[in-house]
């Protein structure tokens, strides 16, 4: 992050001016949102091609892949903010991570079912503790961790300080599961989307992946900036009580 | 009626295809159903404290 941007950052953690890039951000990633899903899931379920070893079982991967990739992204915003938060006392940074957070567990969720339910039918495992099962089970718990600890205080305040320490501690988990599949010997599969030589997947399955991660990313950012207008109006009404006294 | 018995059937892998695409639009639903219940009640709180006096001047100054 360049100094040059700190200003701008600034600018948009005044909670008024969150509030009205809201509602000028918020028609367009909702229409995106609808579209791409919605396109996604054609291609995804009717217009892309049966795998040549897998059959239809790699329908999953278009649900499975862009879960997998928002609960990394997610978590990696999430540190960012945390650490926006402890170094430049950021307004809205901590009430981003506590918005997002719930979302990351919920794509993690998502990633780790609908990839229990591929693994069934092609390794003939639910569940095996390989490097990137187990590394991406362990950031499951450490959203649910995050979750736990901001309400554990009396002080919301407090709660969100611990919370962001706890994020930027489990951020190691990140490069542990993206490079799991080369570290370490993996039932999983290596990456074959971001590969130095490009994705090695065949663009008939690319095209339905490519829709369903932005529908999920559009999706996550609808919902993140509702979810941070709430966590201000809850700031907010909390502060009035406070101030007339009613706690 | 075939085409759709063979279409739900997705090769034979239809009890783990639907599933995961299922679980996903629940958790979807779930995520913005959650949002936006709450968020609405927020709203409401925030009108009925401004209604009842608590907020003589304006949002900007109750923050700070």
């Amino acid at each position: 992050m360049t100094t040059a941007r700190i200003p701008l950052l600034h600018r948009y953690a005044n909670p008024a001016v969150f509030g009205r890039l809201a509602s000028q951000v918020l028609p367009w990633t909702t229409g995106a949102a609808i579209l791409l899903l919605a396109l996604g899931l054609y291609f995804a379920l009717f217009s892309s091609p049966p795998d040549y070893q897998q059959g239809n079982s790699v329908r999953i991967m278009y649900v499975h892949v862009p879960a997998a990739i928002m609960s990394e992204v997610v978590y990696g915003m999430m540190a960012a903010a945390a650490a926006a938060g402890i170094i430049w006392k950021h307004a809205l940074a901590d009430l981003f991570v506590k918005a997002a957070a719930p979302l990351g567990a919920a794509f993690t969720f998502i990633c780790l079912v609908a990839g229990s339910l591929w693994g069934k039918p092609m390794w003939g495992a639910w569940w095996v503790w390989d490097a990137r099962l187990t590394s991406e089970l362990i950031l499951f718990f450490l959203y649910l961790g995050y979750l736990a600890l901001v309400d554990a205080f009396d002080d919301p305040q407090r709660g969100l300080k611990a919370g962001a320490i706890l994020v930027l501690v489990g951020v190691v988990d990140l490069p542990i599961i993206k490079f799991s599949v080369d570290w370490w010997n993996t039932l999983h599969q290596p990456a074959s989307l971001m590969t130095m030589a490009g994705p090695k997947v065949d663009p008939s399955m690319l095209l339905p992946l490519i829709l369903m991660i932005g529908g999920f990313t559009a999706f996550f950012i609808t919902v993140v900036m509702l979810r941070l207008e709430s966590e201000l109006l809850a700031r907010r009404i909390r502060a009035w009580r406070t101030a007339a006294g009613d706690e | 009626m075939d085409d759709l018995m063979t279409f739900l059937a997705m090769g034979g892998y239809g009890v783990y295809v639907w599933p995961a695409y299922g679980l996903t639009a629940l958790a979807f639903v779930g995520m913005l159903g959650w949002t936006v219940v709450t968020l609405k009640a927020r709203r409401r709180e925030e009108q009925g404290l401004a209604a009842a006096g608590r907020i003589r001047r304006g949002r900007r100054e109750a923050e700070s």
